[in-house]
């Protein structure tokens, strides 16, 4: 156990650093740099360009400038190309902004997608099974930016929730119940919009695994042996049908970073997504790079917390 | 009495050893019992035609043009006739009204729709042919030398596989965000970014499928028939080991499509001339109180697409399942 542990954070830290290098070569072949982001400004001379490009380390070769964003990185002197600030502080705020709205939206698809998908399972080819099957598929098939502006539209004119940012502007002599509550307001549309996608396609999931288990020989005999049918269903199956999902709930953790560039965006709330996008926009390579990093960083954390759940919820799997 | 017993062994024999349908027919059969994914390859197939006929009338024989600007009839309501004595004549709508509606500029939305339809086809067909061919060519590598090591250090199927992790670790969207950010903006960029960064599990189930082909017997035949390598994996374990491929190819299609709609939303989408629906969706959302349809129409034509692709996705996966096939 603890010896797979062991040797799969080496083995994780190697991706990790395989993934830098990879993203690092990516962001710096490709054409476009930070200089010239506004190539018709007039003040831009060639010997200021010439003074940015040394001062970013641009004119360095490759393995030269991924010397220095790794030594900045690790000694946690990385600085944005826009506006000089430490990246890692800039990325924490943002981190803590998307921190709620992913609670939130995790808690709803996984809150909501089970029922759903258990129901429809359970119930085959009944109505509610065709009808929620129909509705999965229409919400994985639509644009979400199409979805979140009509729910924009109708729901504002309709509830008066909130739509845009983080909190109202102005509330800050307010009570702090109040601002609590404005933020919670604030949180529910970008959540809900953001949620539906992931309702589809996990009770999608949900209801395949149900089904799969449902007609196992074990499920027949709790049948026969007389159980009420919530146990059979809920104590017998549900949890052998369970196991997949430690893996999918590993895979949430990226959703983080690159999950919500689109809904961050309509919604103007400032997380990771949106900072990606602005660090994109203005070619801020540190930036960019510390971001996708992050993101691999999760994904590697997240397949690893599922990997020892499963040995952990699995006594046939055994990690060697 | 001794001639009897015989007769019946010879039929019966015959009537076991001939195949009772194809894989073919077999296919077919269970295919076509799922109704919806069967409506959906109609509406596929009549989505080619259209992206085919967009193709040719708005580029090579100019019969919708798609980039007449008609300042006075901006933001016409589908269905409604051009204003008359106003618009020159040679500018008027091929069919004598704006079938769709015109957009800000009063571009005809129809030509406009029918222009897009083939690049939006063709971005989905590029981007998942792509992933597809990468995905089979890293997969059956990996797979079929798995053992074989390079230089004594690492053996094939290691290397291609940790370059997969690699590649899964990587959050997708945002690495083809940056990338065709960075890139300059053409459609080809778009399209192959994202074939470039979705091959990930097609190379996993094609290893899977040709770990369990290789120890068979038709490839221990063909080695004996002294064929050489090339030709044991790309004639006799890849077709084999298509049809998970074939599902999620055809469902990477509506993803490459959903992701193309996404970037334009962003700003990185398939910039002007040409049109693509998510360019049209992206650009009539700043009108969406005053003329609706700019989002409804490309809006609804997208969901259709993605939804048929889907369809279809989920009942090739049920034909080729050999578990439901026999039933």
């Amino acid at each position: 156990m603890w010896a797979f542990i062991g040797r799969n954070l080496v083995l994780r830290i190697a991706l990790l650093f395989v993934v830098s290098v990879l993203i690092h070569t990516i962001i710096h072949i490709a054409p476009g740099e930070p200089s010239q982001v506004d190539p018709s400004n007039p003040r831009m001379k060639p010997e200021d360009i010439a003074k940015i490009r040394a001062a970013f380390h641009l004119d360095d070769p490759l393995y030269l400038q991924y010397a220095y964003w790794l030594t900045d990185l690790l000694t946690g002197e990385l600085k944005s190309f826009k506006d000089n600030q430490p990246v890692l502080g800039k990325i924490w705020r943002r981190f803590l902004n998307s921190l709620p709205l992913f609670v939130c939206t995790t808690l709803l698809v996984w809150t909501l997608a089970f029922p759903v998908g258990i129901h429809a399972a359970v119930t085959r080819g009944s109505m509610f099974d065709r009808t929620s099957t129909f509705l999965a598929y229409a919400m994985i098939s639509f644009p979400g930016f199409v979805l979140a502006y009509i729910l924009i539209l109708e729901i504002v004119q309709f509830f008066e929730i909130p739509v845009i940012g983080l909190r109202t502007f102005g509330m800050e002599s307010a009570s702090s119940l109040f601002k609590f509550m404005d933020r919670i307001w604030h949180l529910v549309l970008p959540a809900f919009v953001g949620a539906l996608g992931g309702i589809a396609v996990l009770s999608r999931y949900v209801r395949s695994q149900m089904l799969e288990v449902v007609n196992q020989d074990y499920i027949r005999t709790a049948r026969a042996k007389g159980l009420e049918e919530d146990t059979v269903i809920y104590r017998h199956a549900l949890r052998n049908a369970l196991l997949p999902f430690i893996t999918m709930f590993g895979l949430l953790l990226p959703g983080l970073v690159g999950g919500s560039v689109i809904f961050e965006t309509i919604f103007a709330w400032p997380g990771l997504g949106r900072l990606g996008f602005e660090a994109i926009l203005s070619r801020d390579f540190p930036v960019i790079l510390t971001l996708n990093v992050f993101g691999a960083a999760l994904t590697l954390v997240g397949t690893f917390v599922s990997d020892v759940l499963y040995a952990v919820a699995d006594p046939r799997i055994r990690l060697e | 009495m001794t001639s009897t017993p015989v007769h019946t062994d010879v039929t019966l024999s015959s009537e076991t050893l001939a195949p009772p349908e194809t894989p073919w027919q077999e296919f077919w059969r269970t295919f076509k019992k799922d109704k919806l994914a069967l409506g959906s390859t109609v509406i596929l197939i009549g989505l080619l035609i259209v992206g085919l006929s967009g193709k040719i009338f708005t580029e090579w024989i100019v019969v919708f043009d798609t980039e007449v600007v008609r300042l006075p009839d901006k933001f016409k309501p589908p269905l409604s006739t051009p204003s008359q004595g106003i618009i020159p004549e040679q500018d008027l709508p091929a069919l004598g009204l704006y079938l769709l509606g015109t957009d800000e500029l009063g571009r005809d939305v129809f030509a406009r729709m029918l222009q897009g339809s083939f690049v939006s086809l063709s971005i989905g067909f590029v981007a998942a042919g792509l992933s597809m061919i990468i995905g089979v060519i890293l997969g059956a590598l990996a797979g079929f030398f798995g053992t074989v090591k390079i230089f004594k250090l690492v053996s094939v199927d290691t290397l291609i596989m940790r370059f997969t992790d690699v590649m899964l670790c990587i959050p997708t969207f945002f690495l083809i965000l940056t990338v065709v950010a960075l890139l300059p903006p053409s459609i080809y960029n778009i399209m192959i970014v994202i074939g470039l960064t979705s091959w990930m599990g097609n190379c996993r189930l094609v290893r899977a499928e040709i770990l369990a082909l290789r120890e068979q017997d038709f490839v221990q035949a063909g080695k004996a028939l002294g064929l050489p390598e090339h030709r044991i994996i790309f004639r006799h374990l890849v077709p084999n080991a298509m049809s998970p491929v074939l599902v999620s190819t055809t469902i990477g299609v509506a993803t490459a499509i959903l992701t193309e709609s996404a970037l334009s939303f962003l700003g990185f989408g398939a910039q002007p001339p040409h049109a693509t629906w998510g360019n049209i969706l992206s650009d009539g959302k700043g009108f969406i109180f005053d003329a609706p349809w700019l989002v409804m129409i490309p809006g609804t034509a997208i969901f259709v697409v993605v939804l048929a692709f889907n369809l279809v996705g989920e009942g090739l996966r049920e034909a080729l399942n050999p578990k439901l096939r026999r039933r």
